[in-house]
């Protein structure tokens, strides 16, 4: 394990934010490279990019990996924001998973994003550990852009149960998974349940999948299980339940249950009587995929997304 | 008469509104939108101000002007650049869709309100980093159709930019992709009322209505805007943090190597960085906010060939 600061950047009134990087392996080759928080609240991904650092620095140190395997882990890129409790850039309120791949000569973000971008530049593989940007959790899963570099086939060695494709929307061409993708890299957004709290079995999850990933492509020692086959589906065939006013949402299915056509989903409350105003239900059999964080909803918030059964 | 345009039931007791005035009838129709950025607030006073001037002379007005204050209310009203709890940037949202979620929801509905008017402008103020002339941005591939029409706007300054991919989510492009021809306006700075500016512009709305032939009473004579492309702009960011001070006044011509500020060590008392033009033209952006960090945009500069 080589630790290395990639790069800094100095800050008014502050220390200078330094953005530091792991290293295993073989030095002269790039495989892997994994991206944790760039966002302020991220905190279970850089949790669980620490959690990976453990466990590849004991692979290294059993002569786990394979002679051609070299691994480079980034945590964190934004602490800055995160000690002050902010989401996005903390001086401007930009988010530099917008600014890619960044530029050299710009702004403050796109600075940072042309520095995180060169590091991880010449990998083989890389892996973006990384947030919802709607408030909610869902089912842990790995999300692949499609630009017509991509090959979902790849994700089935993460051994997760999903894989999601997705179509690009205009302001997904500023991400880190769309330009690694354009830039030779073959590019995978890692989703875990949490964002802002650490949970550890998502976490143990999440890092299990990046170990299987690495043993599928012949650079590591198997050690994390065999996993599951992974549905790869797209993003559209995510059944959206809407709430259609708002009020106080008292969820009555769980993330990951299953529900048939009609099944009681949640109730929208009245949030000063309590009067239900609303029953959220299924219109198709499925797996809730997805579930809005907050009790407080809003009419047009996404409440739910369930994922229909197969064929 | 005022009227709603979206109305989405928030969770406690309280709907968002999204409203207009939709002043006089016929069959043209201006719209003028501001209030999409909650920081940006120059278009408050050209609302209020072409809102009174119209209802005032409601015989001369051919046609219907609709004024949208507030794209986005609850970030106006909590001094929020994005749209509260998502903190989306509202002018990334759009076509949006009347199936999904909030966000899309609302821009699906503006965009059918604004659809087929015969001309949109959309009023924003920099932000609360930066101040800026009055100008008119417009995307290279609309600059056949808009220019022309930019023109009429008394602005100082019509910047053609190169497309890009990211910026197809606004809606300026969104209406301007189904036909609505849409000019985005840029003046002032965030968080403040550059009234003169409104002025200006309130004169360049009035000359685009006489245009049109929604307006019958004499308007006053449009100056010539600058007409530039990105190539003829030159951008001068920070190089260090610290607090910048400007040597020079905004929307003054400046010289190639000229001194246009410092940016100063408050701790130390050293300068950091003494900054230069590094082109003769117009200082058409300036920084107003001080404090900078490596990358903060200080200024921009039109010279060079135009």
């Amino acid at each position: 394990m080589r630790e290395n600061i990639l790069f800094s950047l100095d800050t008014p009134y502050r220390q200078s934010l330094l953005v530091k990087g792991w290293y295993f392996g073989n030095p002269e080759q790039k495989s892997l490279a994994v991206m944790g928080a760039m966002r302020g609240d991220e905190v279970q991904q850089m949790y669980i990019c620490a959690q990976l650092i453990q466990a590849l620095a004991k692979l290294e140190q059993e002569g786990a990996l394979s002679a051609r395997c070299g691994i480079l882990v980034i945590p964190c890129a934004n602490q800055a924001s995160m000690n002050v409790g902010r989401r996005f850039w903390a001086a401007d309120n930009t988010d530099i998973n917008r600014m890619f791949p960044g530029y050299g000569e710009g702004e403050t973000t796109q600075r940072i994003a042309q520095r995180i971008f060169s590091a991880l530049q010449g990998y083989q593989y890389g892996i973006h550990v990384t947030s919802l940007y709607v408030p909610g959790r869902s089912l842990p899963h790995v999300r692949i852009m499609e630009t017509g570099y991509d090959h979902p086939e790849e994700a089935n060695d993460f051994g997760l149960p999903y894989t999601i494709l997705r179509k690009p929307h205009p302001y997904d061409t500023t991400t880190l998974n769309y330009n690694w993708q354009i830039w030779d890299t073959q590019a995978f957004s890692l989703y875990s349940e949490e964002t802002t709290e650490v949970d550890p079995i998502s976490a143990r999850q999440a890092v299990d999948a990046v170990l299987r990933f690495l043993a599928g492509k012949g650079l590591c020692r198997p050690v994390a299980g065999a996993g599951e086959v992974t549905r790869i589906f797209h993003e559209e065939e995510l059944h959206n339940v809407l709430a259609t006013t708002g009020g106080l949402l008292i969820q009555r299915l769980a993330l990951g249950a299953h529900a048939a056509a009609g099944d009681l989903l949640a109730d929208v409350l009245n949030p000063f009587t309590g009067a239900v105003v609303e029953h959220l239900r299924t219109q198709v059999d499925g797996r809730v995929f997805f579930i809005h964080r907050s009790h407080l909803i809003n009419g047009h918030d996404v409440a739910y997304r369930i994922l229909p059964e197969q064929g | 008469m005022v009227k709603h345009v979206v109305q989405v039931p928030l969770a406690a007791g309280e709907d968002l509104m999204i409203q207009k005035n939709s002043i006089g009838s016929g069959p043209k129709r201006l719209c003028v939108v501001t209030g999409t950025h909650g920081d940006e607030l120059e278009g408050q006073y050209v609302a209020w101000r072409l809102n009174r001037l119209l209802q005032s002379k409601l015989s001369h007005l051919h046609g219907q002007v609709d004024i949208y204050p507030a794209l986005n209310p609850l970030g106006i009203s909590t001094m929020t650049r994005g749209m509260p709890l998502s903190e989306l940037d509202m002018n990334r949202t759009f076509p949006g869709s009347s199936q999904g979620p909030m966000s899309d929801y609302i821009a699906a509905k503006l965009m059918e309100d604004l659809a087929g008017a015969d001309l949109c402008i959309d009023i924003h103020a920099s932000n609360i980093f930066l101040r800026e002339i009055p100008q008119v941005r417009i995307n290279v591939n609309t600059a056949d159709t808009l220019v022309p029409l930019a023109k009429y706007l008394n602005m100082d300054f019509i910047w053609i930019h190169e497309a890009a991919t990211v910026l197809e989510s606004t809606l300026a492009h969104s209406l301007n992709a189904i036909g609505t021809p849409t000019l985005v306006v840029e003046m002032g700075i965030g968080m403040r009322i550059t009234r003169s500016y409104g002025d200006q512009l309130l004169t360049g709305i009035l000359s685009i209505l006489s245009h049109l032939g929604m307006w019958d009473l004499p308007v006053m004579p449009v100056a010539p805007p600058i007409i530039s492309s990105d190539g003829a702009v030159s951008f001068i960011n920070a190089q260090v943090p610290g607090l910048f001070f400007p040597s020079t006044d905004h929307k003054t011509h400046v010289e190639e190597g000229q001194e246009l500020g410092v940016i100063a060590d408050p701790l130390t008392g050293q300068i950091r960085q003494t900054i230069h033009s590094p082109a003769s033209g117009l200082l058409f952006t300036l920084r107003e906010y001080p404090v900078v960090y490596e990358g903060s945009l200080i200024a921009r500069i039109l010279g060079g060939s135009l």
